[in-house]
């Protein structure tokens, strides 16, 4: 019996490195025939629904228009870094070296994404930037292109738009880190240079388990309205404090970029933030038929909707096949990064293009309000900035 | 004036609900001198059965809070007999080590199971918004935590102090021998007590999840608040906690409130001040045991 077990153990075994030496064995053989994207996202950790909506919209667009591109098949290689840039950075590497990928691709956070920067510039292939959000980013390396975001973009637009309606007394929350001083810096430079006056700042620690005391201090300095920045997870909490401690019956509104009134978690954060007006590139209530094709698809395929870190998944991946068109399937690194360069096309959020200066994306920005819509929470918009363009790059 | 005391009630609430959090901790630590690191895990245990039982299955709040206490209690138990019973004995570094690495997987787990994602009970109306009372802005929600937490803290100090089942504990605790050859079963009461410490955090989890925020990373994320309390309180009563958390609550927000520069840096300077005058916490005795 013993020795039977043991047997059949042994073949097992025997079958399993056969299977593998199998595999091993038809790679190379492909390899030539097949274009490969590491997407290095935050599966687990604080920042894992960010992972989620990239690698959701990326499959997406992948069933949608096939995985061959210029005679080229199409193979994605997901590694989970937790957003610890340290993580990021073996990922790269291992990518890179072992994976042979021509394209990495996806970084959730700001750190994540400097982390992977001079490898992208050493092995000359494209760092496509799919979610982090400060300006600095695609300065680090010539092989940066992003399709997310940066914080000036909205920032900026929220400031102007406050000041031009009726907002003279703002006091600010945001969280404190990289993207949440963008956020501050960009806002408050745009709203003072309107005649806006800043009356009360407050920076919240990113690990903060209690908006309370802060929101008392706010309700205390009677502003106009907060501007609020806080990583997306933490604006439901934000938002019901904020109605808890009665800041919208003392008439405060909330303003912001649209981080706080993600998609993502809309529903979940009650009535309470009901009339927030926020500046953002996209909103799951976008009225364009293509919009209501994406939302309608993501919502069958993975249950919920798509907030704007899927839709910045789907144009990045979009971007890479668009480029690999260009280059007719020439892997390149030097030639995509080239072929990406000045790229428009029409995406779920509206019309938008790669600068071919910066590599970074020109989008619209959008004046939202949030509003009840057949018994669900949508940031409707109601005033369009067109073609906007990173204001945070330091003048050359 | 209404300005300090509206903050002086957020903290107060603010602390009452570390104390429900933390004190089956210092039970554990203080009382039965084993380390549980993983004693997040029991709360966020607890927030989430409320959760489960509040949004998906249509139970009212209050009564959705005893069951986060059950829940985690017999979570509690079952761990116990299984697992912490063999770790009594051993040192307390083993005792980190399982018990941290026993957090990890719960975090894992409950990312699995729920997604990462932040989650929300929903509440009733009447314990939303605030109330006026002279100008001093009452929270519903915080007025509720300061009567529960109050009313629990109450009958801890009772349950110990006065009853047989406080006497035997306290017999278990200080002299475990001699306590099992007067005929108390020693394991009993201290998987019993344990327990109950499971529960405490798991209805402290319930009640936090509106304030804290509920997320599968809460275990790690509170761990140090637990532990401070622990420490600046003592280990080795209830009320040594109690005034702890008490103090660290009000100086929190206080602390946030008036210097917001400072903010989360006022609880840490406090845990300093208070371990440098006194080390072993402001009612420790000498090492437990």
């Amino acid at each position: 019996m013993f020795e039977r077990k043991q047997l059949s153990h042994k073949a097992s075994r025997a079958a399993a490195v056969a299977a593998i030496a199998g595999l091993a064995g038809l790679a190379p053989a492909k390899a030539t025939d097949s274009v490969k994207v590491g997407l290095i996202l935050p599966m687990t950790g604080g920042q894992a629904s960010t992972g989620k909506q990239i690698e959701n919209a990326v499959k997406l667009y992948m069933q949608q228009k096939g995985d061959t591109v210029a005679g080229k098949k199409i193979e994605i290689i997901v590694k989970d870094d937790a957003a610890i840039p340290d993580k990021t950075k073996t990922a790269a590497q291992e990518l890179i070296v072992n994976d042979k990928v021509n394209f990495i691709a996806g970084f959730g956070v700001t750190p994540a994404a400097l982390a992977a920067a001079p490898l992208a510039t050493q092995a000359k292939i494209p760092e496509v930037v799919m979610a982090a959000g400060t300006s600095i980013i695609t300065e680090r390396s010539p092989y940066i292109v992003r399709t997310s975001f940066t914080l000036a973009q909205s920032s900026t637009i929220i400031g102007d738009w406050a000041v031009k309606n009726g907002i003279k007394k703002v006091a600010t929350l945001t969280s404190d880190y990289a993207p949440g001083n963008d956020a501050l810096n960009f806002f408050k430079q745009n709203f003072t240079a309107g005649g806006g006056e800043v009356v009360e700042e407050v920076k919240t620690p990113l690990a903060n388990p209690d908006f309370a005391p802060f929101l008392q201090r706010m309700k205390d300095a009677k502003p106009d309205a907060i501007f609020v920045f806080v990583p997306a997870g933490q604006g439901g909490n934000f938002m019901k404090q904020y109605a808890e401690r009665g800041l919208d019956k003392a008439g405060i509104k909330v303003i912001g970029p649209g981080d706080v009134t993600d998609d993502d978690l809309l529903n979940n954060m009650g009535d309470a933030v009901l009339g927030t007006v926020t500046a953002h590139l996209y909103s799951a209530a976008h009225p364009s038929q293509m919009n209501k094709d994406f939302v309608a698809a993501y919502k069958k395929a993975f249950g919920n909707r798509p907030g704007f870190m899927a839709v910045s998944g789907y144009d990045g991946i979009h971007l890479i096949y668009e480029a690999l068109k260009k280059t007719g399937g020439d892997t390149d690194g030097t030639k995509l990064v080239e072929a990406m360069k000045g790229q428009k096309w029409e995406s779920p959020r509206g019309p938008i293009s790669i600068d071919p200066e910066t590599r970074d994306i020109v989008q619209n920005i959008y004046i939202r309000k949030v509003e009840k819509v057949d018994g669900e929470l949508y940031n409707v918009e109601f005033a369009t900035f067109e073609a906007v363009k990173d204001l945070g790059k330091t003048k050359k | 004036m209404t300005a300090i005391l509206t903050n002086l009630f957020d903290g107060v609430a603010y602390g009452m609900l570390l104390f429900v959090l933390a004190c089956g901790l210092a039970v554990t630590l203080g009382l039965m001198n084993f380390v549980n690191l993983a004693h997040g895990a029991f709360a966020m245990a607890g927030g989430y059965v409320c959760m489960v039982l509040v949004n998906r299955m249509g139970w009212p709040f209050f009564a959705a809070l005893p069951l986060a206490f059950v829940s985690s209690a017999a979570i509690g138990i079952a761990l116990e007999r299984t697992l912490y019973r063999h770790l009594y004995t051993r040192s307390h570094l083993d005792q980190v080590l399982f018990t941290i690495g026993l957090t990890f997987m719960s975090v894992a787990a409950v990312d699995y199971i729920q997604g990462s994602s932040r989650v929300f009970i929903n509440l009733p109306a009447a314990l939303q918004g605030q109330f006026d009372v002279l100008g001093v802005g009452i929270g519903r929600y915080r007025l509720m935590i300061i009567v529960i937490c109050g009313l629990l803290t109450i009958g801890l100090q009772m349950v110990l102090a006065k009853t047989r089942f406080g006497s035997r504990l306290r017999a278990a605790v200080d002299d475990p021998r001699a306590a099992s050859g007067l005929g108390i079963n020693v394991p009993q009461v201290f998987a019993f007590t344990f327990a109950f410490g499971c529960g405490l955090a798991g209805l402290g989890g319930a009640l936090s999840a509106e304030i804290l925020g509920l997320d599968p990373y809460f275990p790690l994320k509170f761990m140090i608040y637990f532990l401070i309390v622990v420490t600046v309180g003592g280990s080795s009563s209830i009320t040594g906690p109690f005034l702890a958390s008490l103090l660290l609550g009000i100086g929190d927000v206080a602390g946030k409130y008036y210097v917001p520069k400072m903010g989360p840096f006022v609880i840490y300077t406090m845990m300093i001040v208070i371990l440098i005058w006194r080390p072993n916490g402001l009612f420790g005795r000498t090492a437990a045991r």
